[in-house]
């Protein structure tokens, strides 16, 4: 009975997703000309790349760079909101509405921000301090850690505000009866509570990260400053160029590491 | 003290989180000689900095009407995002929450190799299956039409973890009760499923409507003919050297997203947080 339910999207996701990634990951020791097997020379091609491995590079960077400082500033509001009665539900819709910005809306306004003639060079020279050419300098990289904090704090804020809320009232009621002030609590009663809706919030950021693409590209286009050129950048190229071989290889590697992140989601979901 | 300090540093992230909003709002309404002065630093690199007015000195609506009367790509674009959006959340109904039902509900052999297809599905960016499925639409003369967009999108496996998730809190005893009354499987789905989960439902939908009314990678990769981009890919050509323009557009093309926003919230919020609580 329950294929009955099951069939239509199912067969939607067959057609359209797993068979032809399948196709994919044969492709992928194919040649790129005729059909030879090809081994691993397209896994080492790809990898073996300047573009690639330079992204792949940047793109480590980017994320051990911006989750560690989304998750600490979005845990920080999630705290600070907790005691908040009356403007809790204004101050979440403000920390939302990003989710709600399409990337092309923005655009206009990060060049006129970051640009070498812009706004925060206006404020930096306003405090005497040094401008830069933010988007097409090494600054570049602190401009889209910037961007994908603003569209995703809110739902990090979210997230956490959920794992919070799972914490029974009655534990922080129980330590302020025994002296314990906001951080001892915090320290000794959140914190241990909410391990487990952190590697959730870790992974779903991590995922949420590649979408920071939006921005990068339609800020810098194709080839933006090095520092920015991230693996998406180099899928779109090869896209490009057809180059299908290096393509396939590709995607297989990047499905590998993240369908081991997705085992760990699971997991902390199970226990 | 310690309150007020609270409330301000949680407004500041609040003002910074929508000056976008107030930046796009405040220059819609300016007239281009405003506009030109605060950003022309930028643009025709004639010295100083750009600064921005929060208020417009002369408010016009001459851009808007700009857009709305003098731009037929507009409103191509916008049709185009419309029927993107529309038809990708309508398949998204019909295969996706039934699916989600008979995961939630049933248990059978394979349930859970079919469960972890979906998560894994959910979890990959759009570039790890880019290729699969240019080669699936190229086979299938799909490319370049805006169905290439629309059916994979129809097929997300996001929207069918949410409704999972709240189909799985319906408590069994009503589901078992319907059954000894009498009710068939379907009709169970239809009378008691879809009105019990129906906030999850929306969860879904609202959040797959803010995806798909700023997707950007796969009409780019997908669709070379411009008269079928969708809004989102189109809005940086709106401008013709003109920012007052380009301002009003990327305001009107947030505009329905703000609406949805704005009116799903609470269901929005749900849908986020389904994913941080266990099941």
């Amino acid at each position: 009975m329950a294929w009955i339910f099951i069939l239509p999207g199912l067969a939607g996701i067959l057609v359209f997703y797993i068979i032809p990634f399948a196709d994919v990951v044969r492709r992928s020791f194919m040649k790129a000309m005729g059909n030879g097997f090809a081994g691993l020379s397209n896994y080492r091609q790809a990898a073996g790349s300047t573009a690639f491995q330079m992204a792949a590079g940047n793109t480590a960077r980017f994320v051990f760079t911006c989750i560690p400082l989304l998750l600490l500033l979005s845990l920080g509001i999630a705290v600070l909101l907790q005691g908040e009665g009356r403007y809790k539900h204004l101050l979440k819709s403000a920390y939302l509405v990003p989710l709600a910005i399409p990337a092309a809306s923005v655009v206009l306004l990060w060049n006129i921000v970051f640009d070498s003639s812009g706004m925060l060079n206006g404020i930096m020279s306003f405090l005497h301090l040094k401008t830069r050419d933010w988007m097409n300098t090494g600054p570049a990289f602190g401009v889209l850690v910037f961007s994908y904090i603003w569209k995703n704090l809110g739902y990090d804020v979210v997230l956490w505000t959920a794992g919070l809320g799972g914490i029974p009232g009655s534990i922080y009621e129980a330590a302020k009866v025994d002296g314990a002030g906001a951080f001892k609590s915090f320290i000794y009663i959140t914190i241990p509570n909410i391990r487990q809706v952190a590697v959730t919030i870790i992974i779903l950021s991590f995922l949420n990260s590649f979408k920071v693409f939006r921005e990068a590209y339609l800020v810098a286009g194709n080839y933006p400053q090095e520092q920015i050129y991230l693996l998406q950048h180099v899928f779109n190229n090869w896209f490009a160029e057809l180059s299908v071989d290096k393509m396939a290889a590709g995607s297989v590697m990047l499905c590998a590491v993240l369908v081991v992140f997705v085992i760990f989601l699971q997991r902390s979901w199970e226990t | 003290m310690g309150k007020i300090i609270k409330n301000i540093i949680l407004t500041l992230f609040a003002l910074l989180e929508i000056s976008p909003l107030i930046f796009l709002l405040s220059g819609s309404f300016m007239d281009n000689q405003e506009i030109t002065g605060y950003i022309s630093p930028v643009f025709n690199k004639d010295g100083g900095y750009a600064t921005w007015g929060l208020v417009p000195s002369f408010p016009t609506l001459s851009n808007m009407a700009g857009v709305l009367l003098d731009s037929p790509e507009f409103f191509q674009m916008f049709w185009n995002t419309a029927r993107i959006t529309g038809l990708i959340l309508a398949g998204q109904i019909v295969s996706g929450m039934p699916a989600a039902w008979g995961l939630a509900r049933y248990q059978f052999k394979g349930r859970k190799v079919i469960y972890m297809v979906y998560i894994v599905m959910m979890m990959m960016p759009f570039q790890v299956t880019m290729l699969s499925q240019y080669l699936v639409l190229d086979n299938l003369g799909l490319l370049d039409t805006a169905a290439a967009v629309i059916i994979p999108g129809m097929f997300s496996t996001f929207p069918v973890f949410i409704m999972y998730r709240f189909f799985c809190g319906i408590p069994e005893s009503i589901i078992e009760a319907a059954r000894i009354d009498g009710a068939g499987e379907i009709q169970i789905f239809a009378r008691l499923g879809i009105p019990l989960g129906s906030s999850g439902i929306i969860s879904a939908l609202v959040l797959s409507f803010l995806e798909c009314f700023s997707m950007i990678e796969q009409p780019m990769a997908f669709l070379k003919t411009k008269s079928l981009w969708p809004l989102s890919l189109f809005l940086p050509d709106i401008n013709g050297g003109n920012a007052g323009i380009s301002l009003c557009a990327s305001l009107l093309a947030l505009m329905p997203a703000i609406f949805v926003f704005l009116a799903g919230q609470d269901y929005l919020e749900q849908g986020i947080a389904s994913a941080a609580v266990k099941e």
